[in-house]
This record gives C-alpha cells, sequence and structure tokens, in this order.
C-alpha cells in the first residue's frame, strides 16, 4: 500500500494544467479527487512519474442550467451533484445516481469528471452518461472539442482522452420524461455488480448498463424491442444480449446476466411510471 | 476469603462511560505505529507470490544498492538467527506433525504470503521500493488447496517430511453411540462448509524492537494481545535469555483473535535488530496482512443427531474436516478442539462422538478467529435443530424447548463430558420471543407467501451456548496445552489513598481500565478516578496470560476480586490494631472498617494504606505497604448462552437477501458494565452478521488469494445492518464468585445460525434446504434457481444443489 516514487504539481488554473500537461505527456496523470487512482497507485498497479493535481481549480465545481442543457463542471464532486437543486429538477438521475457512489467520504472527495476520465465500466456514472447521450467538453493546449459519449468510452480504462487533454465539462439534456438508475450491489460501499439506467427523452426510450461489458454499454436489443412495441418485461428479456460481464467473486457471467434482465425491467417500469 | 462479595454496588453494574476512551478516540493515544526512535530502520518482507514453491536462489544485491537500503537478507542469511521455529504451543495429540516453521523460508514457500526475504531501509518507502528488487528464483510446485483433495492418495505434500497432509486426529467419544445412532426413530445428517474468514482488525499488526545494547537487553514493542506469551515463546525461536527480553503491547487496535499469535515479523525484527544494533520498525500493510495474519475458520463439518420420533435428541456425532493451513501458527491445531465439546449446545442427550482431522494446505495458517470453535459447534447444532424440526414438521421454536437442560443453579455435567456452570435457556428464549414479536413475524411470512410476494419473509433462530474463560490450567494440560489458564493481578495502594492496579490482561479494546477500576473502586470504597490500570508491559505486569476467549474479567478480573480480598484482609489486622479492637469486633462495607455498635470508630483502606507506608505502628510481624497480588486459576470454564431471532427479507428475483431484524437476548451471569456488554453484542452480532452474509476468503486454484482487499472480501458497514434490539438475562455463574461469564464471542457464536436459518426458511417453500455461508445474494439466487429445476454453471464452492444438506443418510437407522 506504499505508492513508487513520483512527482507531484499542482495546478493553479486550467491553463496551467494544460502545460503541466503537455510538458509532462504520457509520463502524468492527472489528479482529481483521487479515489480511483490512489488506490491503484497504492496497489503499484499504476506507476505514473508525475501527477498534476487539479483539485483545486473550483472554477470547474458547478451545475449550471445552460438553456437545453444542464453543464457540469468536470470537478464537481459527488455529493455536490447529489444535491444540486438544478439537476434534481431536469436530469435527477444524476443527482441520484451521484448519491448512490461509493460512501459519503467518497462522494466528498471524488469528482464527476474524475469518474469518467477513468472508463472504469463498473462506474455508475458512464453508464449514465450513455443513456443520456451527455457531451463532454475537453480542452487541450491547442483549442478545445466536444466528444459526445456514445463515442467516449473504448475500453477498460480506456477513453477518446489524449493523455494532453483536460476534461473540462459534462453536458446532459433536460429530460421530458421519466428515469431510473438500478444498482446492484451487496454493500452500499461496493462498485455495481451490475447496474442499469433507464431513462425516457424525447418519446424514446435508452438503457444502458454498467459492469456488464468491459466499456459502459446501452443495451440496443432492449431499445429495439421497446421501439418496435413490446411492454417493458418482454423487452427486458433482451437485457443481457451481446453483453461479455466478468466474472469474480461478486457474481459470475451468468448470474450478472440474469440480473441485467430483472434489473432492466425494474428500471424500465419505474422509468414509464414517473 | 470472599469478604468483599457483599459489598456495596456504586460502580459495578451501573452505567459508568469507558474512563479510555476520550485517549483512545481522539488520537492522543499510543498506538505501534506513533512509536519512532533516533535512528530506526524500517523492515519490508519479501512475499512469496507462489503458493507452493522450490527456492533456488535470493538475489538481494540490486536491492542492496537502492538508496537507503542497510541491509538485504535471505532465509538462509538470517538462518543462524533462530534457536528453533515459530512456536506452536498446542500439540493436540501425542502423534500430531509439527512442521519447523521457519521466521524466513529457506527451501520452499508453502503458501501465497510465506516471508523469503528481508529489506532494512532508512524510510518506510525506500524498504518498500527495495523489496520490489529482491530477486528470488522459484520453481513453482502443484498445489493443494482443497482439504478433502489434500488427504486424498497421491496429493502433493505440503511438508516432504511428513507422510501425509494429515496433522491430526483427535477424537472424543462418550456413550455407545453406534448404538444410539442404530436404534433411533430419527437420524438427520448434514454437510456445511465453515467459510475461511479474514480477521480485519482495525489497527494492522506492527512492530518495533529496540535493541539496549550496554545491557544487551531487547525491548519488544508488538501490537499484540499476548505479551507474555509472545515473550516466553520468543525468546525460545532466538535463543535469548528471556530477562533480556521485554514485550510491550502499546495500545491496541483490536484483535479478534488475530494478535494471540506469535508472528515471523516479531521474531524477524528482534533478529535484525540484534544484528544491527540499531532500533528496527515494521508495520504491516493492509494487503499483506491479507496474505500473513492468520485467517479463522475453514472447517468441513459432518453433522448428524439422532432423536425419537418427536424429536427429542439421542445423539450427536461430529466429524470435522479442519484447514490449518500451511504451518501450525501458535494454537492452530487446538481452534477446534475449543468447540469439540458443544455439538450438543443446550439440549440434552445420551451418546456423544466428536472427531475432527486438522489438514495441511498451501494456504495462509488459520489459528484464533473470534469464536473459536464454537461458532463451528454451534452453526452445526443449530442449523441441524432446524432440519430436525423441518423433518418432523415441527416449529423450530417447539423443538428446542423439547431438548432444553432444565434451568439449574449448580455446576452440572452434560453429555460431552463438561460440567456447564449455570443456565436457565427458556428464559432467554422467551424474553426474545416476545421482543421479536414472533407470532406476528410468522403472520407476515404467511402473507408474504400466500401472495407469491418477490420479497420473502425467513425467520432464524439460534439458541446458542459457548464456553468461555479460559481456563482451569488442569484441564489446559490434559488437553496437551502448552501453558496454564491462570491469570494475574497486583493492587498497590499509595499512600495517599490512590490505587493502582497491575493487571495481567491486556486489553485492545476491551475496556478493562474502566471494568477494573470499576471492581477496585467498590471493593476498596475508593474513587473511580483514582484506579490506575497497568498493562501490556511485561517488565511491569510480570505475570499474566493476556487476553483472548472472553477470558478477561471471569480469570483476570476474579484475580482482581481476590486481590482486594487480600488487601481488605492485611487492612483488617492493621485496622483492629489502631482501634485497639480485635479483628472479630470490626465490620467492613465499601472501604471502611467500623467497630460493631459502635460506628463512629471507624478506620478507610486509604487511613490504614497510609499508616502501612509510615510503618510506625504496625501490629507485631506485619509488612509495611499495602500491596497485594494474587494469581487465579479458575475452576471451570464459564458458559455464557441466549437466544437469538433474526428476520431476513430476500428478494427472489436477485437474491439479494438483507437483515430486517434481529434482537438478542444474551446471559453473560452478572454484569459489571452493561454499556461495555452491549458494545460487545453490536459488534459480535455484526461480525456474525459478516460471516454469514458477507465475508469468504477465496483462493483460484493456484493458491492465490482472490478476495486479497477490502474491495473484494466483503467486511459489512452500518449501512447493511439493521438496528439490533438487544436485551439480557442473568444466570450468575457459578465458576467464580463475581457470578461473570464473559461477552466478547457471544454475538459471533449465536449469530451465523440464526441468519442462516432464516434465509433459509425464506426458501424452504421453494425447496431450499441447504446453503452455505456467506449467504450471498449470488448463492440465494442459484440455489433458487437450482430448486427450481434451473441448471446453474459450476462455480467450485459456489454451488449449492437444494437438498444436497438433507442428503443420504437422513433415514431412520441411517448407516452413515
Amino acid at each position: 500500500m506504499i505508492p513508487a516514487s513520483f512527482e507531484y504539481e499542482r495546478a493553479d488554473s486550467s491553463d496551467h494544467a494544460l502545460e503541466l500537461l503537455d510538458r509532462h505527456g504520457e509520463e502524468a496523470k492527472l489528479l482529481a479527487g483521487g479515489h480511483s487512482l490512489l488506490p491503484m497507485m497504492r496497489l503499484r498497479l499504476a506507476t505514473p512519474a508525475v501527477l498534476i493535481d487539479v483539485g483545486r481549480l473550483t472554477d470547474l465545481s458547478y451545475v449550471r442550467d445552460d438553456g437545453d442543457a444542464i453543464a457540469i463542471g468536470a470537478l464537481t464532486c459527488h455529493e455536490d451533484i447529489k444535491d444540486s437543486d438544478v439537476l434534481k429538477q431536469h436530469c435527477g438521475i444524476v443527482a441520484h445516481t451521484a448519491g448512490e457512489v461509493g460512501d459519503p467520504q467518497v462522494r466528498h472527495l471524488g469528482t464527476i469528471g474524475g469518474s469518467i476520465a477513468h472508463g472504469d465500466p463498473a462506474s455508475d456514472l458512464p453508464t449514465v452518461m450513455l443513456a443520456l447521450d451527455a457531451q463532454f467538453v475537453v480542452r487541450s493546449s491547442g483549442g478545445g472539442r466536444t466528444l459526445a459519449a456514445s463515442n467516449f468510452f473504448s475500453g477498460l480504462f480506456e477513453t477518446a482522452l489524449e493523455p494532453t487533454n483536460l476534461l473540462t465539462e459534462v453536458r446532459v439534456p433536460k429530460l421530458s420524461g421519466g428515469w431510473s438508475y438500478q444498482k446492484f450491489h451487496h454493500r452500499a460501499q461496493d462498485w455495481a455488480i451490475v447496474g442499469v439506467a433507464a431513462v425516457q427523452h424525447n418519446g424514446g426510450a435508452a438503457v444502458a448498463l454498467t459492469n456488464m461489458s468491459d466499456v459502459p454499454m446501452r443495451a440496443a436489443g432492449v431499445e429495439q424491442a421497446l421501439a418496435s412495441g413490446s411492454d417493458a418485461a418482454t423487452a427486458a428479456t433482451e437485457a443481457a444480449q451481446n453483453t461479455s460481464p466478468p466474472s469474480d467473486p461478486f457474481g459470475s457471467a451468468e448470474y450478472r446476466r440474469d440480473l441485467a434482465k430483472v434489473l432492466t425491467r425494474r428500471a424500465l417500469q419505474e422509468a414509464m411510471s414517473s | 476469603m470472599a469478604q468483599v462479595a457483599d459489598t456495596a454496588q456504586k460502580y459495578m453494574g451501573g452505567g459508568v462511560l469507558r474512563k479510555e476512551d476520550p485517549e483512545l478516540l481522539t488520537g492522543r493515544a499510543r498506538y505501534i505505529d506513533d512509536i519512532s526512535m533516533p535512528g530506526m530502520l524500517w523492515v519490508g518482507i519479501v512475499r512469496s507470490p507462489f503458493a507452493h514453491a522450490t527456492i533456488n536462489t535470493v538475489d538481494t544485491s540490486r536491492a542492496a544498492n537502492l538508496p537507503g537500503v542497510r541491509a538485504a537478507y535471505s532465509g538462509a542469511d538470517l538462518a543462524s538467527e533462530w534457536a528453533d521455529g515459530l512456536p506452536c504451543a498446542w500439540p493436540v495429540t501425542e502423534d500430531i506433525k509439527i512442521p519447523k516453521h521457519w521466521p524466513v523460508a529457506q527451501d520452499k514457500a508453502r503458501f501465497a504470503g510465506d516471508p523469503v526475504a528481508v529489506v532494512v531501509a532508512e524510510t518506510r518507502a525506500q524498504a518498500a521500493d527495495a523489496t520490489e528488487a529482491v530477486d528470488v528464483d522459484y520453481d513453482p510446485l502443484d498445489v493443494v488447496i482443497d482439504m478433502e483433495a489434500a488427504l486424498g492418495d497421491g496429493a502433493t505434500k505440503v511438508h516432504d517430511e511428513f507422510d501425509s497432509n494429515s496433522c491430526y486426529v483427535w477424537n472424543l467419544e462418550v456413550g455407545d453411540v453406534d448404538d444410539v445412532f442404530n436404534n433411533a426413530a430419527v437420524v438427520v445428517k448434514e454437510r456445511y462448509y465453515h467459510p475461511r474468514l479474514i480477521p480485519n482488525a482495525i489497527e494492522p499488526r506492527g512492530v518495533v524492537c529496540q535493541p539496549n545494547l550496554p545491557q544487551g537487553e531487547f525491548i519488544l514493542y508488538s501490537a499484540t494481545q499476548v505479551p507474555h506469551i509472545l515473550k516466553t515463546t520468543l525468546a525460545l525461536t532466538l535463543g535469548m535469555p528471556e530477562q533480556k527480553l521485554r514485550v510491550i503491547a502499546p495500545e491496541v487496535g483490536g484483535g479478534f483473535g488475530s494478535k494471540l499469535n506469535v508472528y515471523a515479523e516479531e521474531a524477524i525484527c528482534v533478529a535484525v535488530g540484534r544484528r544491527l544494533g540499531m532500533p528496527v520498525k515494521w508495520i504491516e500493510e493492509r494487503s499483506e496482512g491479507y496474505l500473513a495474519t492468520i485467517h479463522g475458520r475453514d472447517v468441513i463439518q459432518e453433522m448428524e443427531v439422532a432423536a425419537d420420533s418427536d424429536g427429542k435428541l439421542a445423539g450427536v456425532r461430529a466429524n470435522l474436516k479442519a484447514d490449518m493451513g500451511a504451518y501450525l501458527q501458535l494454537v492452530t491445531p487446538g481452534i477446534p478442539i475449543l468447540g469439540a465439546f458443544l455439538y450438543h449446545g443446550v439440549y440434552d442427550c445420551q451418546a456423544y462422538s466428536f472427531t475432527c482431522t486438522g489438514v495441511f494446505t498451501n494456504k495462509t495458517p488459520t489459528d484464533a478467529y473470534r469464536g473459536a470453535g464454537r461458532p463451528e459447534a454451534t452453526y452445526a447444532v443449530e442449523r441441524i435443530m432446524d432440519s430436525l424440526a423441518r423433518k418432523l414438521e415441527k416449529d423450530p421454536i417447539e423443538i428446542r424447548r423439547l431438548n432444553f437442560i432444565e434451568p439449574f443453579n449448580e455446576a452440572r455435567e452434560v453429555a460431552s463430558g463438561l460440567s456447564f456452570d449455570s443456565g436457565n435457556y427458556e428464559a432467554s428464549l422467551d424474553k426474545a420471543l416476545e421482543a421479536f414479536g414472533y407470532d406476528e413475524m410468522r403472520a407476515e411470512q404467511q402473507r408474504r407467501r400466500d401472495s407469491g410476494d418477490t420479497k420473502q419473509l425467513g425467520i432464524g433462530i439460534s439458541t446458542y451456548i459457548e464456553m468461555c474463560g479460559l481456563a482451569p490450567s488442569q484441564v489446559l494440560g490434559s488437553l496437551r496445552y502448552a501453558a496454564g489458564g491462570w491469570d494475574a493481578a497486583t493492587i498497590r495502594c499509595h499512600p495517599t489513598g490512590k490505587v493502582t492496579v497491575v493487571t495481567g490482561t491486556s486489553p485492545h479494546g476491551q475496556g478493562h481500565v474502566t471494568s477494573w477500576s470499576q471492581i477496585v473502586a467498590d471493593e476498596l470504597g475508593v474513587a473511580f478516578e483514582d484506579v490506575e490500570v497497568l498493562h501490556g508491559d511485561t517488565a511491569i505486569s510480570p505475570l499474566g496470560m493476556d487476553t483472548y476467549g472472553s477470558r478477561s474479567l471471569s480469570v483476570g478480573g476474579i484475580a482482581l476480586h481476590y486481590a482486594a480480598d487480600k488487601i481488605i484482609t492485611k487492612a483488617k489486622t492493621i485496622a483492629a490494631h489502631e482501634l485497639e479492637v480485635s479483628e472479630e469486633d470490626l465490620e467492613y462495607d465499601g472501604g471502611i472498617f467500623s467497630v460493631k455498635g459502635a460506628p463512629d470508630k471507624s478506620k478507610t483502606v486509604a487511613e490504614i494504606a497510609f499508616s502501612a507506608w509510615t510503618a510506625h505502628n504496625l501490629p507485631e510481624g506485619t509488612e509495611p505497604g499495602l500491596e497485594a497480588t494474587y494469581v487465579f486459576d479458575p475452576p471451570n470454564f464459564t458458559f455464557p448462552s441466549g437466544a437469538h431471532l433474526c428476520a431476513v427479507e430476500v428478494d427472489t428475483e436477485t437474491g439479494m437477501t438483507r437483515v430486517e431484524k434481529y434482537v438478542a437476548v444474551d446471559d453473560c451471569g452478572n454484569v459489571i458494565n452493561p454499556a461495555i456488554v452491549e458494545g460487545q453484542v453490536h459488534g459480535g452480532i455484526a461480525q456474525g452478521i459478516a460471516e454469514a452474509m458477507y465475508e469468504e476468503a477465496v483462493y483460484d486454484d493456484n493458491g492465490v488469494l482472490m478476495t486479497s482487499s477490502m474491495a473484494s472480501y466483503r467486511v459489512p458497514s452500518a449501512a447493511e445492518l439493521p438496528s439490533f434490539q438487544t436485551d439480557r438475562t442473568e444466570t450468575p455463574s457459578t465458576t467464580n464468585p463475581l457470578g461473570v461469564k464473559g461477552i466478547g464471542e457471544a454475538g459471533t457464536i449465536a449469530a451465523p445460525p440464526a441468519v442462516v436459518n432464516a434465509t433459509l426458511d425464506a426458501l424452504a417453500p421453494m425447496g431450499v434446504y441447504h446453503m452455505d455461508m456467506p449467504v450471498s445474494p449470488e448463492r440465494v439466487w442459484a440455489a433458487i434457481r437450482n430448486a427450481r429445476g434451473q441448471e446453474v454453471e459450476s462455480r467450485g464452492k459456489d454451488t449449492t444443489a437444494a437438498g444436497s444438506g438433507l442428503g443420504s443418510a437422513d433415514t431412520p437407522g441411517g448407516d452413515a
């Protein structure tokens, strides 16, 4: 539990963070709340030569009503997202799910940007972002770009972010319909064994799955069944289609596939009844 | 003797707050990692990643050249430090196989985590880096992980010097067991696997060794439960004169048995300190502790009862296989023996048989873990009583009442040959049933069954008994335990009227400072605040047998009570002399000696302490000073008991199972401090529920621990647990004059069968009659699917086929 030695740099501003990223390149990792990165470093599964601490960039901690969308600063901690009135009113699934992450200590330090950039398929918020078709605002010293959640998660702990990129903002829609996030976990503080996000928006339904593959994934079979008129219970039976869940001491792949179906049914029923 | 037993109780039994807590809770108390010394070096341990491998070469040169590294040693480099291997103090049979257990492995590594090299550096981080730079060339060998495979013909041997992996076979047989089973109307036989558990004390282990070279003396600070046992045994391992070794247990943050041991790292730190002449320190990393601190349980139990057609028990037969792991730690072989006499629980029967086979495997050694042997026994008894009730279509409460030993206030012999001290099992069950609202809960359960609710309710009962207060020394001797079971206390009355207590017990969270102060304050009539309690340092408290097995109050506390008696006896002689009356004319109450019929003529213990110190006017032949030591060897164990009731809700679609309601009525005899008892019960139940529903150490086929951190080894938190309802009955023990029993392990012993019985009660209508612990969501899900005839892919021990427990031999007169 003693990390390998590393250099530590503290960024004073987004520009400073980008400058440090340019200087250290692939040697560096950004440190936000540290609740994913530091445990990996303590187990020496990650050994970055430089840590660039962006934890004090308070200008990236906000939740704003931005017209058609809600803008969330990447360094907003889970606890603030859980308590955000703007999110509760317009996109309640994000506030609710942030409240399901870890425990109070984790939620006061862990950030939405850190969770998304880490690319852990067992994390809850990436799944919700995928179901919401969220947009991620990314900066580099050369300028900015916006990435769609659907093109963002590329593999286990891999995303579309380049080593010199800084995720600055997350944009989610104002939902027109109901939603549900069903997190199935043995202990409150655990990652999801399986999670299912369902949202109704603009007359359609989107369903996304946590920990059913090496990336968060949309349950395409379920969505197609619903689009062609199936009821929730029938559509939910398609939830395990094309999934490749892990087998570990928390659950076999077989168990996870069955859970995905049960939880999808429950998520759809809750989303459709609200 | 026993002059003080009737004295006024001002503190004992009252709601006194723990006086040690402000220090412990605000971070001011000194734990092992708070200790630092000038020039101190850090020790790092290189551990085998393989469960079984030949060690070809250990190349420390790269590590030795890293910044700050002072030394790096292979097992061979340190071999000359050991006069003997690490101790096993409980060779349970004459022909037990005890392998040599060197602190650092020399030829082979026998479990993943076995130390193979040691580095010493100026900082902790440098030591951690250096452990990664030691190059060890291994030849991995075949491993044995499963106990039954380990006992099979041609199994890979953990120790080449033995003819098999069978460590010992221990038997106990009372009455004509075969005859009773052959003639019984009903026989039920089941097989239970008790999972391997990782203790998880909140404070990891740690060691600081301070050599004091001019005196040739070594001070060993260790986060241990057993400073006295450590001093004696480590002196033998290190070939060090025992009087030159002083062991100090600073404040210790929990043990649960895991610090009741003599560990490689303790021996290594003294050896390295001796070699370098410098203070050295080692603090266990949590992930390291998962491999290198002892584990608990890992026992296969075949449990069998014979009964008449009403369900009245006639005989009990238990056959255990207990996983020792790769080596025998301090009391590894004896753990199942601590439960060996309890396989009839609180019930009467005539014939009794117990057999245990200890088995070597390539896993972390097992040893004492909260409950130690008694959870296994209680689980087997309470599970099978439910199965017997089910077979005879009786309510589980009814079958228990039918079989309870009648209330008794004098020690009485039971079938296994023990003598229970006192008991009233009906009383605690009645109280628990009322608090639980048993009939209403059964009605709610029926409603859910009738409506086909996906959330089913189950109700579980555990009317447990345990034995603690280790122990009568002669009994320990007859069981081949290497040490005695006595404990010691000294009371020193200062001339100013204040009191110092020196205890041989070694608290690590239990609150002895408070409880001992309560006893002395009442018995000597001094203020609670004026009693200082010293513990955990072999130089200050030379006599002691330490703290484990719920023994501290019923042995160490009783030694204190008798030491107070000695103080009063001496003080009375002096008081009579000063008051110019005969001793028979004095009465004693609450610290005051007064002349019968003339209560204004009196002396307090504090006043006598002063005159004993000045010694100006003592009776002829009286030694100056007022100090007494008593060493108490208990005449019997104590036998706490109680009734625990649990309701679980099972989501039959996902398998998620949660405890909805938990009622515990415990009987630990008389109570010194109700808040401390309450705390022990709450923590114990939480740990028992953890065992029943959450925790299990899982190894892969190569012997690698898969549940290697708190992320995957599921210690539950408050969020997973309901609010417990607790109450007590008080049946005084006949073993000691304070009538106290023990409460440190009761919750952990009682809870697992209550939870599993509740889970099975919820699922029985679906045809699920057996599951092993932990009853995790996946296990429950798989059991339901199996019962419905749906295939579940095999996942090793996770498969829990319906009915596999109520299996082959449950026919009357079955000849299993």
